[in-house]
């Protein structure tokens, strides 16, 4: 190959105060490739990518686009320079129409006025995300359209700037199956228009199924990089983690104890009669496709949402969930699927996350005592071994690994009898993946009961005893542990009716 | 070992800490009378009733609202307390219940503007709006907009009164600052405040009673809003339908100027205190100098631009 690479990022270095984020990374982009920025949280691959947008000054190293040497001063080089990014919080204007918002700071005008061209607008915008193959009404406002049509707009946008290099940081993560195939479908077709792409994710099926490249960072540090076909997932993962993992899934033997949960008829507008027992010591999965009604069925056992009808038990006595304050002080616990925005106090240290379900505990008289506090916080951050200079460090600063950790020791903290875990390894790296695994091991062989609702099907049959599996709002069948495969779970996931 | 937060927290308060230092020093050298015991009481008693207030309005903007109401709430609590002081009562009865009275009054408007907030969802901004204006036109009915005059003696105590030369009113305001600054960093109260202002989904998620708290940190701002109308009538001897009209203004500027973030979660009672003197600093060691009441106002609305424009410069530095 004689020709330039569309990309090329030579020895980057970038310091933060105390850390070093990346240390001489070499990446190298070429045009109509899918590059697979892989890394476990903390490696560097979003730093790379705010150095690439201009988000992030560089301390060191050279970059070139298209064979010239670029400088990326701020976004709006990065913009110049055909360089997007499309990240995991859109920077969408909810209440603007999907055409403004393609257009936003760009809007065509009629000639020599300030006013906008509106005919212009609605056709560069159509044919923007005609381009994608995507049928969008360009008129409706962005607010009302799915997560996975807002991520198009955000391709769209992109693209109506000429985009050249496109960088996605885990894009697949909100959306369901049949949408992350739709996207794949939208990657190829801008690799076939020339379109370099940086494609970050932690679902490694992806990056083999969609990449042409991988490059593995770890530590801020180039480990390795190859062409797809020359590593396997084994190999991948070896290299992420910088050691052998024995296995991916941990598992423990259940020793089936007494009915601790179990809920009989339970309905509201979103989860239709659902009776489930759960025992003491049982990893119970909970599997379905997005919107079929885990999260509600968890949230309603948790007294966060009001159910319509129905009974909850715990230890066979009836129990009304009315409220997460009522729910907590029975003994159920949820880590929600957003721990960023429904599960941490960002502001506040990990001690404070950690005492926050169970001050009560805490107190001496009227008076929260430090010592109380710093104890149970010390005890559990070094029992799930989190990461930090300390327990007053700000839950803001750390990673998602750890940020998962936090939240939950502050369930441990509460004695919780019944815990439910929601999609409780989105968005976490390898090696703390297996770590959650194992305490959620820990926790079955103290018998306590544990629901884990999550979309990674291999996840759901690596570690729990019988996967519960629900469509539409109802519990659609049953899988024992043993017998389950992914066939077994999917022909009730896709079934209306039991 | 210092954690994380403390530093911040208290670098937090010594940005402040420090612009307030400089403008004593600054009017210690240029007036003589500045630096006196007199003075300095003074300048305490005349910040006492706006930085009472804030010490409950740190609460409400800690879990991100507001409280327009206590401008009108001071005239309101005065009114009350001074109607109910003539009914002629025993002295002690009737001192006693006026007091009660014209705290109740906050207490009741705290929680019902904390009702409306937490049950129907309305923006605290309009709640205390409403509120605000709902007092002061009750003050002015009650009274038929003249003022409460022929009060009994000893009323005038709490507000002009000193204990070792002490105002009055300036150990109310110290006690209520120490009492708010233990509740906010020692109880579960307080740390629920934080919580409910950092992530009031979350907050309720780890089973903390949002509504609650909300309910709680009107009727704490209302009550502390009633006690300086309480005060303010005792210093002037009367119950005034006008008192306290744009209070909740002055109030708000010494709490944003103390570096609580008026999107809450962040911010501290020490720091409001902060905020407070050194706005009630800046006015006194201005009439010292003899200057222009009107441009007065033009240089404390610098002072607050400028402290919370360096409070926003050292947060990005952080």
């Amino acid at each position: 190959m004689t020709t330039a690479p569309l990309l090329e990022m030579r020895g980057i270095t970038k310091r933060y105060p105390g850390v070093l984020a990346l240390s001489g990374v070499d990446f190298t982009l070429q045009a109509g490739e899918v590059n697979c920025l892989v890394g476990e949280n903390g490696a560097g691959k979003s730093t790379l990518i705010k150095v690439l947008s201009g988000a992030v000054q560089k301390d060191g190293g050279t970059m070139s686009v298209g064979g010239q040497a670029a400088h990326v001063g701020s976004p709006a080089d990065a913009q110049h320079l055909g360089i997007g990014v499309i990240y995991q919080d859109f920077k969408l204007v909810p209440a603007l129409s999907v055409a403004e918002n393609i257009l936003l700071g760009s809007e065509p005008v009629h000639r020599r006025t300030p006013v906008i061209d509106r005919t212009a607008m609605e056709e560069k915008a159509a044919s923007a995300l005609g381009r994608l193959g995507e049928a969008i009404d360009t008129g409706i406002p962005v607010g009302h359209l799915s997560v996975a049509q807002q991520q198009m707009v955000e391709i769209a946008k992109a693209l109506s700037r000429d985009v050249r290099i496109l960088a996605m940081d885990e894009p697949t993560a909100p959306l369901t199956e049949r949408e992350t195939e739709s996207l794949f479908r939208v990657i190829r077709s801008l690799k076939e228009s020339g379109v370099g792409v940086i494609y970050i994710s932690h679902r490694l099926e992806e990056i083999f199924e969609v990449g042409d490249r991988v490059t593995i960072l770890r530590d801020g540090a180039l480990v390795h990089t190859c062409t797809i076909g020359e590593i396997d997932r084994r190999g991948l993962i070896r290299k992420m983690v910088g050691r052998e993992l024995e296995n991916e899934y941990p598992r423990v033997s259940l020793e089936r104890g007494k009915e601790i949960l179990r809920t009989e008829n339970l309905s509201s507008d979103r989860v239709t009669g659902v009776n489930l027992t759960l025992y003491r010591g049982e990893i119970l999965g909970l599997a379905g496709l997005v919107g079929a009604g885990r999260s509600e069925f968890a949230r309603l056992v948790f007294g966060a949402d009001r159910k319509s009808e129905g009974r909850v038990f715990l230890d066979g006595r009836e129990i009304d969930p009315a409220s997460p304050h009522r729910a907590i002080r029975e003994g159920i616990g949820l880590l929600t699927e957003d721990r960023n925005r429904y599960g941490l106090i960002m502001q506040m240290s990990i001690r404070e996350n950690i005492s926050l379900a169970n001050l009560r505990a805490m107190l001496t008289g009227p008076f929260i005592d430090r010592r109380k506090e710093e104890a149970a916080a010390r005890q559990l951050s070094e029992d799930l071994r989190i990461k930090s200079t300390g327990t007053g460090v700000i839950v803001e600063t750390l990673s998602g690994g750890n940020r998962q950790k936090v939240v939950l020791a502050r369930w441990l903290n509460t004695k919780a009898r019944v815990l439910i875990f929601d999609e409780p390894t989105a968005g976490i790296d390898v090696g703390v993946k297996f770590e959650i695994y194992t305490l959620i091991n820990r926790l079955a062989e103290r018998g306590i009961g544990v629901i884990v609702i999550s979309s990674d099907l291999p996840e759901l049959l690596g570690i729990c005893h019988r996967i519960a599996v629900m469509c539409e709002g109802r519990l659609t069948g049953i899988v024992e542990g043993g017998e389950a495969t992914q066939e077994a779970v999917m022909t009730y996931a896709h079934r209306n009716r039991p | 070992m210092i954690s994380h937060r403390v530093a911040g927290k208290l670098s937090g308060e010594l940005g402040i800490g420090i612009a307030f230092l400089l403008e004593f020093v600054l009017f210690s050298l240029l007036s003589p009378y500045f630096f006196t015991p007199d003075n300095l009481l003074n300048v305490s008693l005349q910040a006492s009733i706006t930085a009472i207030i804030a010490a409950g309005m740190t609460f409400v903007i800690l879990t991100g609202g507001i409280d327009l109401s206590v401008g009108s709430l001071v005239a309101f609590a005065g009114i009350v307390s001074t109607t109910l002081l003539k009914t002629g009562l025993s002295p002690a009865a009737g001192f006693i219940a006026a007091i009660l009275a014209g705290l109740a009054i906050g207490a009741l408007s705290g929680a019902f503007a904390g009702f409306c907030i937490t049950r129907f969802s309305i923006a605290p901004f309009i709640v205390t709006l409403a509120m605000m204006t709902i007092w002061r036109g009750a003050a002015f009915v009650w009274t038929d907009g003249r003022p409460v005059w022929e009060l009994p003696g000893g009323f005038a105590f709490l507000g002009t009164g000193r204990l070792l030369a002490v105002p009055v009113p300036t150990i109310i305001m110290v006690l209520t600052f120490f009492a708010s600054h233990i509740i906010l960093t020692r109880t579960r109260f307080g740390r629920y405040v934080y919580a409910v202002g950092g992530n009031i989904e979350a907050a309720r998620l780890a089973g903390i009673r949002t509504g609650k708290v909300l309910v709680n940190v009107y009727i704490l701002s209302g009550t502390l809003a009633s006690l300086s109308g309480i005060l303010l009538a005792s210093r002037m001897n009367s119950g005034q339908p006008n008192a306290g009209v744009s209070y909740e203004l002055d109030v708000i500027a010494a709490v944003v100027v103390g570096g609580t973030s008026l999107a809450g979660g962040a911010g501290s009672i020490v720091g409001t205190f902060i905020g407070a003197m050194l706005i009630a600093v800046l006015r006194n060691g201005l009439n010292l100098l003899n200057v222009n009441s009107y441009f007065q106002q033009v240089i404390v609305g610098v002072v607050i631009l400028l402290a919370v424009m360096l409070d926003q410069i050292r947060r990005r530095r952080t």
